[in-house]
């Protein structure tokens, strides 16, 4: 019978198990989306869609100050989004995985449930409350805190915060199902030894919970840097990123294979990240 | 990582037949001719319309029924780029009739996205305004029936503002009283038109020196700008968040309807002629009662009751002459007389050139 | 110890109050008489009135429902499967980013990718193929939730099951299934959620005469957000509470057997 995994009968079971899914993600994911990707070389069609001589153009055109300038941006936006989430979403997912199995599962409902509220009217919602002359704003300078109003929205800051908040249970959750699972004997067995709580934190917590932490990092880094309509609505168009070129070169100006290059470039980055993902993944599981 | 590149690679081949199978769809190079079966009980068709949400009667759909007892099913889409999106990514997208702009109803027929009217099936065209035959994007109104027109200008609060805009400087390089106070489109056609405008050059130019220049002056707007928006626009004056915005004229009446210091103008400069059209996509099995249905649309008692409704211009020679004077007291928009309408400038596709826009538009707007 | 809860609790009850603002406000706004979101007018009923009369709003609600509810459950299967699978082969880092990786990818490329592969197998558009490719990215996210914690599980509790002569499907169920769990929950209420939401992929893979609730709201835009989509919203929030409290109370009695 097997003993230890990665024999030979493991193998072939794990792919029984694993092939369908598979199969299926490949027709359906990998297939449209290299098909996608492949028309950065080649030409466009007169009004969308794509025809067959080949062309490196694209590449190069990339490279223009404006769109660089645009996809260093992007990153910047992403980034501080992702560190935000994580700044507020660590110690959330912390607190729930401490509390009893019961409010667990009522805090987590109560993060999820917001979610299931279109995230248009969520966003919508934010127009109202932080508009030069919503809600906040009024209230502030009805008790004369300030006499001007605050611009908060159509900032780059908005944006951040717009997908904070759209982004963060994709940084709790992760987090949260990889500390559940840490022993809390553990933390408990460190502090009795008399180490700080912020020791153990750093020492067992975190190095444990660091698989979740990379995903959740990774969850909230890549859509951030594809989304287009907070940046529209939030940014009052006046943040550019990359998913608003991808849409505009698809959409308006009906370039397919020039908007599917900087899905090109989207990719490769995501390739990146997830590859140290997965490398640092393995690692710290090892180690722990 | 062998397996890698070779599942890469064996992907890659799989999508280039993939890709190549769906290019060789074929388009034909321009807009085929539909001849209409006279026998066809068009009764047994139904349609599927795509149309801008709140742009049509709410009934609609019940009174084309009685009148021409087609079934349709009216599906909407937010902006002209979606619904192009759609028509172009496959060879049959399900929809028959499509409303799109002036522009892209040029756009899909130069693809032989759509078919070119037999006009023995739509009479009421001769209800139209003779002017529309000229309309640079289909001279001789064969593919596309326009169904409401209008143009670009300021609409603003007048009781905020302590003085009357009458130029496309007034928003390009505002007055410290309305700083961040101001929005404009963000389509990039619409983005670039004030730009034009101001500096006397054509909105359809393709012109290097001129774009640069136009980009000039938008760069230079940008930071007095509260916002780019296509949408909200007349929200933000109602409330009082923006004072002066660049706006569709009919658009403009959504404001005014809310509040009757809202005012539009149309710059002295001069500005555009727009259309939104209505065209019958080539892969619709349903021709019969599309030609039906457009042909309905222009009769002038339904094409005044949209105009009524929606609160646009409608190219409608006979329903014009039937609608209300009161009415463009309130809107003043809607006693635009033809004539006037026509001295702006009729808004054309760019072909291959589009995106030179589009990049006119992202370097403005990310600076 | 209790330095570190406090601070986190801090933090906790401060991420609750910053999510359920907008919420509060969705809400409210759905008793509001004007039309215009940004102005209030005073309380009113109306809109809760004339929505349920709304024939397109209440038929693509029900659509987007269904269209969740199917995903899910393929979602979970299929994700549960591949992770079980690439568990078991110890799968290296290419596998597991191909089984993650549509979750990330742009929902732009996803979604207009899919349009030309449906299109080329000429396969029609419908409700079906807003499943199909709602299905590829909850896989992805059920894929990345359950590794997480299935690595972190102890096989030799799996391998005494076997080994006491257990069949595959018995330890799946009793053993593997339980310990998953939390994950699988997590799995469910994540794609769930991402599928009522969505709205990108559904509008390009949609035939045109089922559109989903994201797609209808989205095109109402134009005019701003009326209090009919205020309506919506709260109405959908909720049916997701008195949904979840249900599976609770399933999963209370799942719990027991």
């Amino acid at each position: 019978m097997v003993k230890s995994g990665g024999s030979k009968t493991s193998r072939h079971l794990g792919w029984a198990w694993a092939s369908p899914g598979l199969i299926f993600l490949t027709l359906f994911a990998a297939i449209p989306v290299l098909s996608m990707l492949f028309m950065s070389v080649l030409t466009a069609g007169r009004f969308g869609g794509v025809t067959t001589p080949l062309n490196f153009d694209n590449f190069s055109r990339a490279t223009d100050p404006v769109f660089v300038k645009v996809i260093i941006n992007s990153l910047l936006i992403a980034s501080a989004t992702a560190v935000l989430s994580l700044l507020i979403g660590f110690p959330t997912a912390l607190f729930i995985s401490r509390l009893s199995r019961k409010w667990q599962v009522i805090l987590i409902v109560a993060i999820i449930l917001p979610y299931w509220t279109n995230f248009l009217v969520r966003t919508y919602a934010w127009l109202v409350l932080l508009n030069n002359e919503g809600i906040i704003n009024k209230f502030l300078r009805n008790i004369g805190l300030i006499d001007k109003p605050i611009e908060m929205l159509y900032t780059p800051a908005a944006v951040i915060v717009g997908m904070t908040y759209l982004y963060l249970p994709l940084m709790i959750l992760p987090i949260y199902a990889a500390l559940e699972k840490v022993d809390k004997n553990l933390t408990e067995a460190a502090f009795d030894l008399g180490s700080s709580a912020w020791k153990s934190l750093r020492t067992i917590s975190i190095p444990l919970a660091m698989p979740g932490i990379l995903i959740g990092f990774i969850f909230v880094f890549v859509p951030s840097l594809g989304n287009f309509v907070v940046p529209e609505l939030l940014g009052g168009g006046k943040t550019v990123m990359i998913g608003n070129l991808v849409r505009d070169q698809f959409l308006k100006a009906r370039d397919w294979p020039f908007g599917a290059t900087f899905a090109l470039i989207l990719a490769v980055i995501l390739v990146i990240l997830i590859s140290i993902q997965s490398y640092v993944s393995k690692k710290v599981t090892a180690d722990a | 990582m062998a397996t890698v590149r070779k599942f890469k690679f064996s992907a890659t081949v799989v999508a280039a037949a993939a890709l190549l199978l769906s290019a060789c769809g074929g388009s034909s190079d321009s807009a085929s001719s539909a001849s209409v079966d006279t026998n066809v009980d068009i009764t047994t068709q139904k349609l599927v319309i795509s149309n801008w949400a709140g742009y049509y009667p709410e009934d609609l759909a019940a009174k084309v029924k009685e009148a021409i007892g087609v079934d349709i099913t009216i599906t909407n889409h937010a902006t002209n780029e979606e619904v192009m999106g759609k028509l172009t990514a496959s060879d049959d997208s399900g929809i028959d009739v499509a409303f799109v702009s002036g522009q892209y109803a040029q756009a899909l027929a130069a693809g032989g996205k759509i078919v070119n009217f037999d006009k023995a099936a739509i009479p009421n065209l001769a209800n139209l305004y003779p002017e529309v035959a000229d309309l640079a994007y289909d001279k001789g109104t064969n593919y596309s029936a326009p169904y409401a027109w209008g143009t670009t200008g300021i609409c603003y609060r007048s009781d905020l503002i302590d003085f009357t805009p009458d130029s496309w400087n007034d928003l390009l390089n505002p007055k410290d009283s309305v700083k961040g106070k101001t929005t404009m489109l963000s389509t990039e056609r619409w983005l670039a038109l004030p730009a034009m405008k101001l500096l006397g050059y054509s909105m359809n130019t393709t012109n290097a020196d001129e774009i640069a220049k136009a980009k000039e002056q938008l760069v230079t707007t940008k930071p007095t700008l509260l916002a780019y928006d296509d949408t909200a626009f007349y929200t933000k004056l109602v409330s009082g968040e923006a004072v002066l915005t660049e706006a569709w004229d009919g658009w403009c009446n959504y404001g005014i309807a809310e509040n009757p210091a809202i005012k539009f103008v149309i710059p002295k400069e001069g500005s555009d002629l727009w259309a939104d059209t209505m065209v019958i996509l080539s892969s619709s099995k349903n021709k019969e009662a599309a030609h039906a249905f457009i042909n309905y649309i222009l009769q002038p008692d339904v094409h005044a009751w949209v105009a009524n409704n929606i609160l646009y211009k409608v190219p409608n020679k006979a329903a014009t002459e039937t609608l209300d004077p009161a009415l463009s007291t309130s809107y003043p928009n809607m006693g635009l007389t033809p004539a006037e309408l026509l001295k702006g400038e009729v808004v054309v596709d760019l072909g291959t050139d589009s995106k030179l826009y589009t990049d006119l538009a992202t370097s403005v707007t990310s600076s | 110890m209790h330095k570190r809860i406090n601070l986190s609790a801090i933090v906790a009850v401060f991420v609750i109050i910053f999510l359920y603002l907008p919420i509060t406000a969705v809400v409210g706004l759905s008793f509001n008489k004007s039309s215009n979101s940004l102005i209030w007018k005073g309380f009113s009923l109306d809109w809760y009135k004339s929505i349920w009369s709304n024939e397109p709003i209440m038929s693509s609600f029900q659509r987007t429902i269904f269209v969740a509810v199917v995903t899910t459950v393929l979602s979970l299967i299929i994700g549960t499967t591949i992770s079980i699978g690439l568990n078991k082969m110890k799968a290296g880092g290419f596998l597991r980013t191909f089984s993650t990786a549509p979750a990330i990818v742009p929902d732009l490329v996803l979604a207009i990718g899919l349009l030309t592969t449906f299109s080329t197998i000429s396969m029609s558009l419908s409700l079906t193929t807003v499943i199909i490719s709602h299905t590829v990215f909850c896989t992805a996210f059920v894929v990345a939730v359950v590794l997480a914690r299935i690595g972190l599980i102890d096989p030799s509790i799996e391998e005494a099951s076997t080994d006491l002569g257990a069949s595959a499907v018995k330890t799946l169920f009793k053993i593997t299934i339980p310990q998953l769990m939390p994950s699988l929950i997590a799995g469910a209420v994540l794609s769930f959620t991402l599928s009522m939401d969505e709205f990108v992929i559904a509008f390009f893979t949609n035939g045109p005469e089922t559109p989903t609730l994201p797609m209808i709201i989205y095109s109402m835009i134009r005019f701003g957000v009326t209090p009919e989509i205020n309506v919506l919203g709260t109405l959908l929030l909720a049916i997701s509470f008195v949904g979840v409290i249900l599976a609770q109370r399933i999963g209370k009695v799942a719990d027991s057997i």
